[in-house]
Order: C-alpha cells, then structure tokens, then sequence
C-alpha cells in the first residue's frame, strides 16, 4: 500500500488546525500516519471533543439523588421507582438536515435511538424539536415537509411512537435550520449498560449494516464546520438511515442484553469505527486493536481511512466476554444480522488500527481523548443588544379589534396547531401514550407500575436572542412548567445547546450566558442535566443563529391516573389564573406577529415565585382539584383561553380581565409563572388556600360556557370556525 | 382460549397485541416466530401492525412467503380465525386470504388519527359481539391504507356482504371527508367469505384501555372470544348486514 506523506497541510485538509497538528507530533514523538491524522480530525473535531464547550459545560449541575447516569456516557439515566431507570438524551442534525432534509432528519431520529437501546433501555417515545426559517422563504415548505417525513419514517417503521416535541419558524433560521431528536427508554435500573471496555483479551464484536462509503467526514466536516452556499453539494456526506436493519438490531441488542455476555457496547455514530472504539478504550484505560480487514463491507476497494471514518447508520460495537463469540453471534443471526469478531483489548492502553497485519494507526487512546484540546475563546457582548433590548411601549399602537388579532396570532405559523406535524408520526404504537402530541407535555405510563412519565422540549429563541440568560432560565422553567402542567414533578433535563460559530467572540457570549441560565434554573428547580449535546458552527455565510438551548424535561406522576389535559372539561368550572401578569410584551409573539419587531427584553422571571407556581399546582394535583391546567405562554393569555377551548369537547370560556394595564399586555402579554386552570366551583376555597399558602395570586377569570371564547368587552370568538382556521393553518402554509 | 402474535422481521404492534391479549383479556397468548412453520395450537392468529422487512417492497410482499404464512393459511382454510391488522391486513391481501389490496394513501403522506369506523357486519369473526352499524373510535396510523380491487371484485365484495368496517363521520354517515386515505367505499375492513379471515387498517389494540384514550377496540378481541366459544351445533345467526355505502 503506497501511504501519502504526511505534512501540515494533510493535517488542515482533515479539520485540523496547525498548532493541533504540531501538538499530535509533539505528544506521538513522530510524524502520523495520514490514517492517525484523519482520526485526530474527526476525534478532535468540535462535534466529537466539545473542544469549544467542555469548559463551560462543567458548570451544569450534573448530579442529584435520582440520577443513575450524568453526562460522558449515550445517555443519561434516572431513577423512576419500582426498579426502572428512564434513559434519555436530545442530540441535533441540523446540518445533514439542511443539506438533505429527510434523510438527515431520519437519521438524526436513528441515532438517538441507538444512543438509548445502547444503555440497555427499549426506546417508548420520542419527541422532535424543529426551528425552520420563515414562511415566506422559498425553501423553508420544502425542508419542513422533509424533515417532517424524514422523522416519521424513522420513528414509525422501528416502532417507537412520536410523543411531543415543538416547530418554530423565523427568518433567523432561513440558511440553518435546527433539527433536534429526543428518545426516552425504559430500563432495569441495575442493569444499564455503558461504554466502558474492560478484560484485555475480551473480543471486539461488530454488530449491524456493513461499512460504505456514506457518511464519510459527516460529524467533522458537516457539524464542525460552517454551512455555505455550496451546501447541497455535501450531500454524499449525509448518511442513509434503514429503519428496519435497526429495528432488528435493536431487538438483537435487548436480547444480547439479558445474557452476561456483553461488557461494554456503543453505538457507531458520529466518527463511526473511530470514535467507538477510541472512547471504549478511553473510558476503560485499556488498549484495543482492530483488523479493518475484517470488518464487514458494503463495496470492495474501501481503504482503510474510509472504512475508519465511515458513518454508514445501523453499526455497533461491543466488547464481549472471552467465550461468548459463539453466544453473541447466534442472537445476532436469529434477527439476520452478523455479528463479526473484528478485534481484540489489550493491556498496552493503545489503540490500534490494522490492515492485514500491517499497523496503519498505533496511538495511545487518551491522546484522542484526554488529551484533546480545551479551548476557552474570547467572548464578549454583542454591541447591538442595547439597541434590541430597547421598547418604548408608547410607540407600540394598541389594535382596535381585538377578536381579529387573536384570529390573526391562532392562525400565525408559531402558535397555529401542530397537527399537520405530528398527523405524521405514530403516536400510538408501544401501547404507552396517555397524553398525546397538543398538551403542554406528553404522558406515558410505564409499563407495569402506577406510575408515568412527562416529557417537555421547549426554548423560544426570540428570548434567548434579546437575553440569552434569561432566555435560558426560561426554557428550562418553561420546560419543567410544562410537566407541572399534566401533573408531573420535574426529574431532570437533557439539553441540545445550538449555538453559531464558536470562534466569535458574541456567539460564545451568548453561550456563556446561556449556561448560567441553564445552571442557575436547573439549581433552582432541582432538576440535573444528565445528558445532551453541543451543535456549534450553525452558521451560514456570516449569519448565526440565534442562541437556542433546547430543552427536555422529564418528569414523573407517581399516579399517572392523575394526569391532566389542557382542555375545559365541564360547563359551569369555574377558570382561575394563577399567577401574575405584569405589563411586559417585549419579545412576544404579539409584538413579532402584529407588530413586526422582536425587541425589547423578554419576560420577567422570578425563580422563587416560579418555585411556588409549580409546587403550587402539583400540591392542588395532588389533592385532586384541577380539571384541566395550561401554562400561559407564547400568545399570552388569551392564546391560552382559545387554546383551551379546542380540546374534542368544544367548551367555550366567558371570562373578564381586569389589569390596570395596556389592553394588548394583558391579553396577549407572556408574563412568566402563570398557569391557567379550570376546577369545580365547590373546590374554589381549597384552591384559595394553597394558593395562599405558596403566596401564588389565585385569580378567578369566569367560567367554562357555551361555545365560545368571550373575554367582556374585548373578544368574542366563535370555537368551532376559529378552531377549524387554527388546526389547518399550518398545512394551508406548507403545503400538502 | 389461546392467541398466536406473528412477529415477523419490522413488526412493531406484536407487543400490543399479546398484551391485549394476555393483560386485558386474561387469555393464553404466544408469539409465534415468522421463520417457524407451527401455530402451537392456537385459535385466532393475529398478523399484527408494522413494517415487515422495511416494507421496501410493496408492503406485505415479502412477509407473506415466511415459513409461518403456509400453516397461517392452512388454519384460515380449515375455518380457524385470522386476524390482519395494518401491515397484516397487507400481508393477507398479498397472500390472497383477503379480496383487494392496499395502496399509498391518496395524500401520500403517513396519517395517525383516530377515525371512526362502522361495524357493517357482525358476522364475522372480529364483529361477532358487536351491534351492526355500531360506531368505533379506533386510531389509524399507516402511509399505504388506501383499499381497491377491481370493478367485479368490488362488486362481489359488496354484493356477499364482506365489507366489515367503513370509515364514517361522528354521526355514522359515510361520507369523503370521513375517508382519511382514499379506499374505495371507505372500506376500512373486509372479510373472507368463510368470515373467519378479517383484515382492517385501524388498530383495535391500540384502542383497548381507557387510560389511553379508549376502549372500543375491545369489543373486536372480545368478538374472537365469542366466535370461538360458539356451540358449533347450534344453528349459524343470520348474518346481519348494513346496506352498501
């Protein structure tokens, strides 16, 4: 085999830049390999090393009483009673995405549920969470329309049902879109299973598709890089998901599960052969040798720096018991698939890579890991915020037809239903979903227990860009709010931080500030992040995205009889407020909708009186008084009362507002720690009482009746008619 | 009584279908592997919801030539009861247990919803307990649901009363915008003409427990029940047939 001399320039061709170079001379103490230095690139690249965030990210609160499992592992772990762990993680594709809509989505779906069938855990639900460019962009109908199909196909041909997740569409994201995956499984909580390889002589084991040619480059040129106008031509490096192989490898897995024959496996992701291999090795300080001329091919001729860097979907890697190969690999069969012993640990701490017999990388495995670079880039304030932040509420004209506006923001692309989504997905399979997609969070029972689970996505990014601290703090109380909403306590998050290029000193501001906010919620809520994922460089030809930490929250009913929906439930309950509404539509939905500005500050948040809110309302959960409960966010409160008002039942609301404020703050305001709450008249002083107890404002608006939503003297609205515009605004926008 | 779950390779309701079974019923259910050739005994079979083999074919082409599908057909012509729900639906049409066959939806896209489907018969296996023209909220979730057959095939389906269900509106009627894929009459089930053969696209297991959002799919499994429990001397019900579309 002739092998290319290598220099720097090899090395910048693989992502690299020259002072990392030098520094994998200076530390092998000679020249790579071109196979080493390609393994440097994509093991060093920001998607694999986190070289950008991993001092930041330190700040997270990670641990907690409940958490089996924190970050550095597929993904995180809690502790849900009765034995079983809840594993789960949110991981972005938003370049593939761009580049190919639906297979980038449908493989962004694949991967994540490798990441939790690898912990050992049968994936029962996923969310999405989608941020598209606006409307009136002639490409965003047809990325959303592919993204949409891509996730479908993925999640509904392996047979884990969709269960929530959020879109938003803005401008801001018009040459790079977000596409986040969340999946939650269910697991024994004593037998979860890591990536930690252990016993020098245990087998390597191969387990899947074949490596191709797909994929190549995928995690370090796509996701480590900015996009540009030549984007479409990165096609190739976007893999080619096949739901079904992975159906039945993750059957094979949950039953290779049970045996003893597994120490460690991983998922073959990002950096494919590569990054599996190294991170087992480094993780359990032993070395590891691989044949590559075994490893199973789709197409003859690969080369060895292919078959390494190969991201071909449906692959993983395990170690073994010495003895089990013959164990392992009639499982396998049994599903179709092969199972091929491609390598060996040893006790060198080395990792190697060979090609018929002959070394072409030999690197120590914490030189890839441990020893990869930790940046701290200059950030500082962007000097436009001041001239965003800035609203004189005078200059804002109040609408004189208040029923028209609330039609005008019901029908607008951000608060229009979410059907035509979710009408894609199946919701149902797995026989788990309570609450389906359309509540503030989604319920699913856990299988064999009283018990259930909440999940909420959520970050509104015109926040987080005119404040991206608090922005921050609001995503994850918006998040936990949410699970509040249907009755659950807030367990724990898992973040997808989407950030642009890290290399400006604003972007990285903004992640700073985005971290604190995480931080000081998640202190505050008691509420862990256990895992997650960092997408940098989501940047195209100079424009960044606005910040966009997205947040998962997982909570638990411990009755998920328990559970609530948003919507009116009984003709005659009375409809309260809790909560206070401050004068405030800085960064609303009101003010971008009618107003066309996304300016000013966004909503206050007080994280004790957010405190008091949520134990508010799980105390009244508790006691059985609610009949329905929504949190007051995007649209303000009167979004909410219609909101309330499009469940299957067709209650309308007759309410009266009083505030002592701006007509337009009142209604459509999105104050912060507020839930809207519908419970039977004679359950009223009991309320009062809690509320009085948590110092939480207890304010009763009206009650449910007839069929309309009529707010005295400012709106009457028709349900059905309004209803029906609401529900198909989204496809009349996209199209078919 | 004693219930058999297909699970072939991509089938993904197999798990709901053994729990309705076994959990809510309080019956005898296996899975029954896709590469065996034996029923173990069982009296109703179910070919459950999924994606055989990816589906990369048409659906159900692949699945139906699996080593079970020939004991799955000797049971169906000796009068055992066949259950094909979603992509079993498929299967039996490809196998020609069931008249018709099943294209993309006419929006071709994937739809999940929960529709309303009219019993027509109740005399078939999976209707034998329910009242004819009864409503049944039961979730749909397929992207190839669309039911054809030919003009004469059409015809003698109609004709031998061997629609089961058909997608209807909230207050019964069968109407196009009920129809949530295209099939031809908003034929949502059909039946073989021994009726112990059903096949439908929307998923009774999915629809069996009022936790999760209903359960009038039970009436269908509590239907095999009583098919089965039949006093086979007994003189056979008239069947009861809801007039065409």
């Amino acid at each position: 085999m002739t092998r290319p001399a290598v220099t720097v320039d090899t090395a910048v061709g693989q992502g690299l830049t020259p002072e990392e170079y030098e520094s994998i001379v200076k530390r092998l103490g000679r020249t790579p390999t071109f196979e080493e230095v390609a393994v440097f690139g994509v093991m060093w690249s920001e998607h694999c090393s986190y070289k950008s965030s991993r001092h930041w990210l330190r700040q997270l609160p990670t641990t907690g009483p409940n958490v089996l499992q924190g970050p550095g592992e597929n993904a995180g772990a809690v502790d849900i009673g009765d034995g079983l762990a809840a594993v789960f993680k949110i991981e972005s594709h938003n370049h593939p995405s761009f580049v190919e809509p639906f297979q980038g989505a449908a493989t962004g779906v694949g991967g994540i549920l490798r990441d939790v069938f690898t912990m050992g855990a049968r994936p029962v639900a996923i969310m999405d969470s989608l941020r598209f460019g606006s409307l009136e962009h002639p490409r965003t109908p047809y990325l959303t329309r592919g993204v949409v199909a891509g996730i479908g196909h993925y999640g509904n041909c392996i047979g884990v049902p969709n269960v929530g997740g959020d879109a938003a569409f803005d401008a801001a994201y018009d040459a790079n879109i977000l596409v986040n995956a969340f999946t939650l499984g269910i697991a024994p909580a004593d037998r979860l299973f890591r990536a930690k390889a252990a016993g020098p002589g245990n087998p390597v084991i191969y387990v899947g598709s074949r490596t191709g040619r797909d994929g190549i480059h995928g995690a370090s040129l796509l996701a480590s890089a900015s996009l540009d106008a030549l984007a479409e031509e990165k096609r190739p490096a976007v893999q080619v998901g096949d739901p079904f192989t992975e159906k039945l490898l993750l059957e094979a897995c949950l039953e290779l599960m049970r045996t003893e024959h597994v120490v460690a496996i991983q998922d073959m992701g990002a950096a494919g052969l590569t990054s599996s291999s190294v991170e087992m090795a480094g993780r359990g300080e032993v070395g590891v040798v691989i044949d590559l001329d075994k490893v199973p091919l789709r197409e003859d001729g690969m080369v060895p720096y292919e078959i390494l860097l190969s991201e071909s979907q449906e692959r993983m890697l395990l170690v073994a018991k010495e003895g089990s190969e013959d164990a392992v690999r009639a499982i396998f069969e049994r599903w179709d698939l092969q199972a091929v012993v491609i390598g060996r640990l040893t006790d060198d701490g080395v990792w190697r890579a060979r090609w018929h017999g002959e070394d072409v990388c030999a690197i120590p495995a914490t030189i890839l890991t441990d020893a990869a670079p930790v940046y701290r880039r200059p950030a500082e304030e962007p000097a436009r915020l001041d001239e965003l932040q800035a609203l004189d509420l005078r200059s804002i004209r109040e609408p004189a037809d208040y029923t028209q506006t609330l039609q005008t923001l019901l029908t607008s692309p951000n608060l229009c239903s979410r059907e035509w989504i979710y009408r894609q997905y199946d919701q149902f399979v797995g026989g788990s979903t309570v609450v389906r997609p359309g509540g503030d969070a989604a319920v699913i029972r856990i299988e064999g227990t009283r018990r259930g689970l909440a999940m909420a996505v959520d970050c509104n990014s015109r926040y987080t860009r005119l404040d991206p601290y608090v922005g921050a703090v609001i995503a994850v109380v918006e998040a936990a709010r949410n699970c509040v909403a249907v009755g659950a306590r807030p367990l724990a998050l898992t973040d997808c931080l989407n950030f642009g290029n890290p290399e400006r000193p604003d972007v990285m501001w903004e992640f700073q500030q985005a971290i604190a906010g995480i931080r000081d919620a998640c202190l505050a809520l008691g509420t862990p992040v256990v895992s997650g994922n960092v997408s940098f460089y989501n940047e195209t030809e100079g424009r960044n995205i606005p910040p966009t930490p997205t947040i998962a929250m997982v909570g638990l009913l411990d009755d998920v009889e328990l559970y609530l929906t948003p919507w009116w439930k009984a003709e005659g309950d009375a409809i309260v407020l809790l909560g206070r509404t401050r004068e405030e539509i800085g960064g609303s939905e009101y003010l971008a909708v009618v107003h066309g500005q996304t300016r000013g500050t966004p909503p206050w948040i007080d994280l004790e009186a957010e405190k008091r809110l949520q134990r508010l309302v799980l105390a009244a959960v508790q006691e059985r008084l609610l009949r329905s409960a929504h949190d007051v966010a995007e649209g303000g409160l009167a979004v909410a009362l219609a909101e309330c008002s499009f469940g299957g039942t067709r209650h309308g609301a007759r309410v009266a507002l009083e505030g002592g404020m701006r007509t337009d703050a009142l209604l459509f305001g999105e104050s912060q720690s507020r839930m809207l709450v519908s419970v039977r008249r004679k359950s009223l002083s009991q309320l009062r009482d809690l509320a009085r107890r948590e110092d939480v404002p207890c304010t009763v608006l009206g009650e449910v009746r007839g069929h309309s939503v009529v707010i005295d003297g400012l709106v009457d609205l028709p349900i059905e008619s309004t209803r029906e515009r609401w529900r198909r605004a989204l496809e009349r926008r996209v199209g078919g | 009584m004693r219930w058999g779950v297909v699970v072939f390779p991509g089938s993904n309701d197999d798990r709901d279908n053994l729990r309705v079974a076994e959990r809510i019923l309080g019956d005898e259910a296996v899975a029954l592997w896709h590469k065996d050739r034996d029923l173990r005994a069982c009296d109703a079979v179910v070919l459950p919801g999924g994606f055989s083999y990816g589906d990369y074919l048409r659906c159900g082409a692949i699945a139906r030539l699996s080593p079970i599908m020939d004991a799955v057909a000797e049971h169906a012509r000796g009068g055992g009861v066949v259950i094909g729900i979603c992509n079993g639906f498929q299967i039996l049409c490809e196998a020609g247990l069931l008249p018709g066959a099943l294209l993309a939806n006419r929006s071709l896209k994937f739809v999940c919803e929960i529709t309303n489907v009219r019993v027509e018969t109740t005399d078939t296996a999976f209707t034998y307990g329910c009242r004819a023209g009864e409503l049944l909220s039961v979730p749909i979730k397929h992207g190839e649901g669309c039911y054809v057959a030919d003009e004469t095939t059409l015809a003698e389906i109609e004709d031998q009363g061997l629609v089961v269900f058909r997608y209807a509106d909230r207050s019964g009627r069968v109407t196009p915008e009920a129809n949530p894929n295209g099939s031809l009459n908003n034929i949502a089930g059909v039946c073989n003409a021994g009726r112990n053969v059903v096949g439908m696209m929307p998923h009774p297991e999915h629809a069996a427990e009022r936790l999760l959002g209903g359960d009038d799919g039970l009436k269908l499994f509590r239907s095999v029940q009583a098919w089965v429990g039949r006093d086979s001397r007994s003189p056979r019900r008239e069947p009861t047939v809801v007039p065409g579309p």
